[in-house]
């Protein structure tokens, strides 16, 4: 006898009844009470070895035959990479994290067959040093609201099913059969939702011009083409819950009357790209994609553009030239691209993040949406927490939470006890924002009055050992290699300003190179053609602002306060505080220490190259770094 | 009526003709009308002694680019509350639009600009000329030897008048340069050495070679690892 689901799947979802019978037919198949092993595949957690924990439980259940009686789920990213592989058992969500393929036996043994809790696989709070046993209890879960990002945990990227059960695809039906597409509009805009990708446009503005463009072929565009140093927060969408970014763009494609849509998303995202393609098949097969889709009328389809890497193809008309197969760079968008975008045709292009809220919009509606946020910014917004935190992972909160609940609750403080230095937001065009400003609202309006952006949600915490001359050397350099080439200021202005840092950083520097970089500043910000070069100054320029007195130390005083920059520093042993434990001689690399144990080492400066291997391992303070 | 401005002293009165479209503009305090569906570069082109607008990377003959950054002016679309810079070259005439085509913030970034262009390009002429306009001395940094500054307007020729993309601006950022399919800097077959790309060219880095084809400009970055890269590239693809 054939299953229910699959007698329902002879033929495509037609109806907005036929696609509850199905959503209530899934259901009926699973039992909320049975055990599902959920083990996280996101990128963060393969890295740190995720795949070799699923080979373990798959064959460890099927050792057991218990196979049918447990279920074993593949899902996207938790967010918590820090803690990764990631192993959460519902239903009771026991949470473990850091497991190995040899932890598997006794997990399946102790906590799946007889509901014990493996302490040693357990979260310990390093505030309160307490174990933490179920996922929700975690602090770095507990104080995110993640609207967005929830369902990762719970589906089956592969498993359009999965996605149909917790909801998907309702909002779809409700926008096609209960809504017009001036409603659909109305409804985003009164949501209040801007872009996710950086500029924070308002959505249903972008939305609205490009349905009254002239035209009759119109195109809608997902920008996946994420290439900020340290974000991952559209990859991890893209891979733990594509479906609700396809379900996004078709409500968006007939809000406009656009007929075909692009993922523009890049090659190295292995994953984000088989995933998308299996959603879109999936969809395709459940009469959700296509032609006549839920028997509305309305055909939409969705192709992939695999993206070759390139930072500056992430610029919305870049992208298109991309798309169309010219060089990735910008061109002046004077004419909006919701008029003339991809092959001239109006086009609406959103982010990952913003096409993924766009489901939840519909379904809960706008006046529910916009309770969250601030004024100006509503919603959630996921920021990739990375730097110098204890807690590194992508977290999703309400705009408006304060930098200091971000990095001090969510990211559970800065690492080793030391002390917070900056926070730079909003990817390698972003500022430096400095302790002072902890406590100010995170949202698009607040960041860009402190000289910084959202971007698409980066946020790098930096400490007292990080050089604020270094780091806007690092940004400038990334900048200055990704830059399309395409105009002067940004161009040669950028390899400049690289060369005026590189000699600050060097003890080369003069009194005159901060007004020169103030002028340069004023040239990318005044005179580039493109968002990349108008706000590539930004490190620099934020940097100068907050951190003035660290450039003026390097320039005058040829010294790097935070003992980073190799040519302005010099370590030595203090004789008094050495134990003779030969720890630093083992270490260093190049033999420049000398000494015999119990005796204080001597450090011969002229085979020094400065690594800092002996600062690093000395247990008595010892070595001193000038 | 409106002022037609004939030059930069004097004007005539006109009627706008029904049927025309037109837009009326401010252009450095002159109040002119122009037909629509142009850019700002080429309205005022057309109008001696009206504003003050140099390019390095434009030509009337090939679409227009927006990568040197010269023409760079100052709008209000909003009556002069507010005001912006766009590229002269691209921006599309707006009804009631105002243009300042050199006000000191204008001249100060352009400036800036010229003083990067010089130190990339020291002895080119054409921007040893502008250097002079604008004030720049001696550029404050280290100083380049390259004579192609990279505007594009040979490859724009290359396939938009003579259709034929024998030549193409290839990689990206500091690494970028002109160069023929597959990094050669010798030239294929497509290339009918006709010359328009040396024609165009603002700052004579393209020349004709004595086969009767082009001598593409070779990019020397004053970079030593960058050199080193570009050698591997070299080797990689030869």
């Amino acid at each position: 006898m054939m299953e229910p689901v699959q007698e329902l799947l002879k033929n495509k979802v037609r109806s907005v009844s036929e696609l509850e019978n199905l959503r209530q037919s899934i259901l009926r198949q699973r039992d909320p009470s049975r055990t599902c092993i959920s083990v996280c595949a996101g990128t963060g957690c393969r890295a740190s070895g995720a795949e070799a924990v699923v080979d373990a439980f798959t064959d460890e259940t099927e050792r057991r035959e218990i196979q049918l009686s447990v279920e074993l789920k593949e899902t996207g990213c938790h967010g918590f990479c820090e803690r990764g592989p990631i192993v959460v058992i519902r239903p009771k969500r026991v949470f473990y994290q850091q497991v190995k393929p040899e932890d598997v036996p006794e997990i399946i043994s102790e906590t799946v067959l007889k509901g014990n809790i493996i302490e040693r696989l357990l979260y310990v709070d390093p505030v309160t040093n307490e174990k933490i046993v179920y996922e929700p209890d975690v602090p770095f879960y507990k104080r995110q609201t993640r609207t967005i990002f929830g369902a990762n945990g719970e589906i089956d990227p592969r498993d359009i099913e999965d996605y149909i059960a917790v909801g998907g695809y309702s909002a779809l039906s409700k926008a096609l059969f209960q809504m017009s597409p001036d409603k659909i509009i109305e409804e985003v805009k009164r949501s209040g939702l801007r872009g996710r990708g950086g500029a924070g446009f308002p959505t249903g503005r972008k939305w609205q011009s490009c349905r009254d463009a002239e035209g009759d072929i119109k195109y809608v565009i997902c920008n996946g083409d994420e290439g900020d140093p340290g974000a991952y927060q559209d990859r991890s969408l893209l891979e733990g819950n594509p479906h609700s970014v396809l379900e996004g763009m078709i409500i968006g494609a007939y809000a406009i009357g656009s007929h075909q849509g692009y993922i523009y998303v890049r090659n190295e995202y292995p994953l984000a790209v088989r995933h998308a393609r299996i959603a879109i098949e999936q969809a395709m097969d459940y009469g959700l994609l296509g032609e006549d889709i839920l028997g509305s009328g309305f055909d939409f389809t969705v192709m992939i553009n695999k993206g070759g890497g390139a930072f500056v193809c992430g610029e919305s008309s870049a992208l298109m030239a991309s798309l169309e197969g010219e060089i990735g760079e910008p061109r002046a968008k004077y004419t909006h691209m919701t008029e003339k975008g991809l092959w001239d045709r109006p086009s609406l292009l959103n982010n990952v993040k913003t096409w993924a809220n766009v489901p939840l919009i519909i379904k809960k509606g706008a006046d529910w949406y916009s309770q969250i946020g601030t004024a100006g910014s509503k919603g959630t917004m996921i920021f990739s927490l990375v730097g110098k935190v204890n807690n590194t992972g992508l977290v999703e909160v309400p705009m408006g939470i304060t930098l200091r609940r971000l990095i001090y609750d969510i990211g559970g403080g800065i690492r080793g006890g030391k002390k917070f230095k900056a926070v730079q937001t909003g990817g390698p065009s972003g500022g430096c924002i400095p302790e002072q400003y902890l406590d100010i609202p995170v949202d698009f309006d607040e960041l860009n009055k402190l000289g910084s952006m959202m971007g698409s949600g980066g946020m790098i915490v930096m400490d007292e050992d990080t050089c604020m001359v270094d780091i806007a050397k690092y940004f400038v350099n990334f900048l200055k290699e990704e830059s399309c080439g395409k105009c002067v200021p940004c161009r040669e202005g950028l390899t400049r300003m690289s060369e005026v840092l590189s000699n600050i950083t060097q003890g080369k520097g003069k009194k005159e190179d901060l007004a020169l970089l103030e002028d340069l500043g004023g040239i990318l910000r005044g005179g580039a053609l493109c968002a990349l070069g108008t706000t590539a100054a930004n490190p620099v320029l934020s940097t100068l602002h907050y951190f003035r007195d660290e450039y003026t130390a390097h320039i005058d005083g040829k010294r790097c306060p935070a003992g980073v920059c190799r040519e302005l520093i010099q370590y030595s042993i203090d004789l008094e505080k050495c134990e003779g434990c030969l720890r630093c001689l083992r270490a260093c690399p190049t033999g420049a220490i000398s000494g015999e144990k119990r005796k204080p080492h001597t450090l011969n400066q002229g085979a020094c190259i400065k690594c800092g291997a002996c600062y690093d391992v000395c247990k008595f303070n010892a070595v001193i770094r000038q | 009526m409106a002022r037609y401005w004939i030059n930069g002293e004097s004007w005539v009165e006109v009627k706008d003709a029904e049927g025309i479209n037109v837009v009326h503009l401010s252009v450095d305090d002159k109040e002119i009308r122009v037909s629509s569906g142009q850019t700002i570069l080429e309205a005022v082109a057309r109008m001696p002694g009206i504003g003050n607008i140099p390019a390095l990377c434009y030509h009337p003959a090939v679409k227009p680019y927006g990568a040197c950054r010269l023409c760079t002016v100052e709008v209000s679309e909003d009556g002069g509350s507010k005001s912006r810079f766009v590229a002269a070259c691209l921006y599309p005439l707006k009804e009631g639009l105002i243009v300042k085509t050199n006000t000191e913030r204008v001249r100060k970034l352009r400036k800036g600009i010229i003083e990067l262009l010089l130190a990339r390009c020291p002895n080119v002429k054409r921007i040893q000329e502008l250097a002079e306009e604008y004030g720049v001395d001696k550029p404050r940094f280290v100083l380049g030897d390259q004579d192609c500054i990279l505007c594009g307007l040979c490859v724009r020729a290359c396939r938009e008048i003579i259709g034929k993309s024998a030549i193409s601006l290839v990689n990206r950022g500091i690494y970028r340069e002109v160069a023929a399919p597959f990094y050669a800097y010798e030239l294929s077959e497509d290339c009918i050495g006709c010359g328009d790309c040396a024609y165009i060219c603002p700052t004579g880095a393209i020349q004709m070679g004595p086969d009767g084809k082009a001598v593409l400009p070779k990019v020397k970055i004053p970079y030593p690892e960058i050199e080193a890269m570009m050698q591997r590239e070299t080797v990689a693809t030869s």
